[in-house]
């Protein structure tokens, strides 16, 4: 069997759509779990008790099953209260905000939970508690959470994927559709998996760039052991 | 929602009884399973990415780039619609193929993500400990089995109890190559039956359980490993 990429050729404008639909699926969940990840993060941070404990079940619950079990849910639900059926796109779009909300909600807490030293030192040195948050809060807390943000939404782009399960013609349908035609897996599974190695290692490469800039500067963001490199000595 | 009947019985009556317990053996059967590559893949790759040769760390970092940046559906695509092909038809044909697949994918995937728990294990023990192990004699062999390999297999404990976990949910996607593990079997009872909130929510309690159940594993053995005083994790 020898590879012929004629294939990809022969059916590129499906693909492209394909890829096209992926992206607006990405784009539309990422903006909505963004959205909904503050609320959830805030919710984390609360000191009030119905309000924690409600947000926390929320998110222990959604990172300790799968996201396919999630989009199922939502497909199967939804049109239990609209009474007629959902477009797979519109279930699709809302199970990856609501499972990818609880993830982002998590960054998010983390990165704005900072010591109270800096907040007390602002206040102290006679900035209003708008300011503390103004001017001390949101510049640490973004840079610290700018770089895992990112991450994840790398993850949220090739979770994208799982749309798969209940239908929609995205980019790994798409190919799945034409593969049942023509019958040329290696190609256009490869091919597929080639787009989204490029696009997701491109992003992250910037990323890395971006960092090395001081975009979520070095000491403020996760663990150090990431960042600096020990190696073995050698021949001793 | 008000025309919904709940029937709660219908979990426990077969064939639906019976498909939940298989699913929940092949769910257990798979993470277990990749679970045994990851692990042993991971920490080869994980140290070819932390070794002083110039090529094993390229080898490794494009193990991991790849591995990492291309979803696990697509890869599972791969490797079952696209490689058996290229072993002929018997190996096609053999039974339970799409298990042993969703496995080895299952398995190589993860194998990425723990080589950098590896990785960033063995750096993270700090140069001083290689210096001070070399000073006192012992060889390059003895420094690792006797100083990093034991305080490097305790810092990764936590991290690797998150993607012990993340298998289990992984597992799921064994679904799209026609395997009926949890999620499988229970999609399956709700488009028998219609019945889909009491099977979707007996995936949801089973995969709880067993993230229970991995939590609980996984802090005894953090707690039968730690070294007095050494790590301040409560």
């Amino acid at each position: 069997m020898s590879l012929d990429l004629s294939v990809i050729a022969a059916n590129w404008k499906l693909l492209a759509q394909g890829f096209l639909v992926s992206v607006q699926l990405f784009v539309i969940s990422l903006t909505g779990a963004l959205v909904l990840g503050i609320f959830v993060g805030l919710g984390r941070l609360s000191s009030k008790a119905w309000i924690y404990y409600p947000v926390t079940a929320y998110v222990n619950i959604m990172r300790n099953i799968p996201l396919v079990l999630v989009i199922f849910w939502v497909f199967f639900i939804l049109p239990l209260f609209r009474g007629t059926s959902v477009s797979p796109f519109v279930a699709a779009t809302i199970a990856f905000m609501i499972f990818e909300a609880t993830y982002f909600g998590e960054i998010i807490r983390a990165g704005f939970q900072i010591s109270r030293g800096p907040m007390l030192a602002g206040l102290a040195s006679g900035l209003t508690h708008w300011q503390t948050i103004r001017y001390i809060l949101i510049p640490i807390g973004l840079r610290r959470v700018l770089p895992s943000l990112v991450t994840q939404s790398i993850v949220l782009f090739q979770d994208t994927t799982l749309a798969y399960v209940i239908g929609l013609r995205e980019f790994v349908r798409t190919a799945a559709a034409i593969d049942a035609r023509v019958v040329r897996s290696l190609e256009l599974y490869g091919f597929v998996g080639f787009v989204y190695l490029l696009v997701c290692l491109t992003a992250s490469l910037l990323l890395r760039r971006l960092e090395e800039r001081g975009v979520g500067h070095k000491s403020l963001h996760r663990d150090q052991e990431f960042d600096q490199t020990v190696r073995p000595v050698r021949g001793a | 929602m008000g025309n919904y009947v709940f029937k709660w019985n219908l979990l426990w009556t077969s064939p639906y009884k019976d498909w939940l317990i298989a699913g929940i053996g092949k769910t257990l059967l798979i993470g277990a399973s990749a679970w045994v590559i990851a692990l042993g893949v991971g920490i080869v790759v994980g140290m070819c990415r932390h070794a002083a040769s110039r090529p094993l760390r390229a080898l490794g970092t494009a193990y991991v780039e790849i591995f990492r940046n291309i979803p696990l559906l697509v890869q599972l695509f791969l490797w079952y619609y696209a490689v058996p092909p290229l072993f002929g038809t018997a190996f096609m044909r053999m039974p339970n193929l799409n298990i042993y697949v969703a496995i080895v994918g299952l398995g190589l995937y993860t194998a990425s993500r723990v080589a950098e728990h590896v990785r960033s294990g063995l750096n993270g023990v700090g140069q001083g400990q290689y210096w001070a192990g070399l000073s006192t004699g012992l060889t390059h062999f003895q420094l690792y089995r006797y100083v990093i390999i034991p305080h490097s297999v305790r810092l990764i404990i936590p991290p690797l109890t998150t993607e012990f976990l993340t298998i289990f949910k992984n597992s799921s996607l064994a679904l799209t190559i026609g395997v009926l593990e949890t999620t499988g079997a229970a999609n399956r009872i709700s488009s028998f039956t219609f019945q889909g909130i009491e099977a979707l929510t007996a995936a949801m309690v089973i995969y709880l359980v067993i993230g229970l159940t991995v939590v609980g594993l996984m802090s005894i053995i953090e707690r039968r490993a730690r070294i007095p005083g050494l790590y301040g994790r409560e």
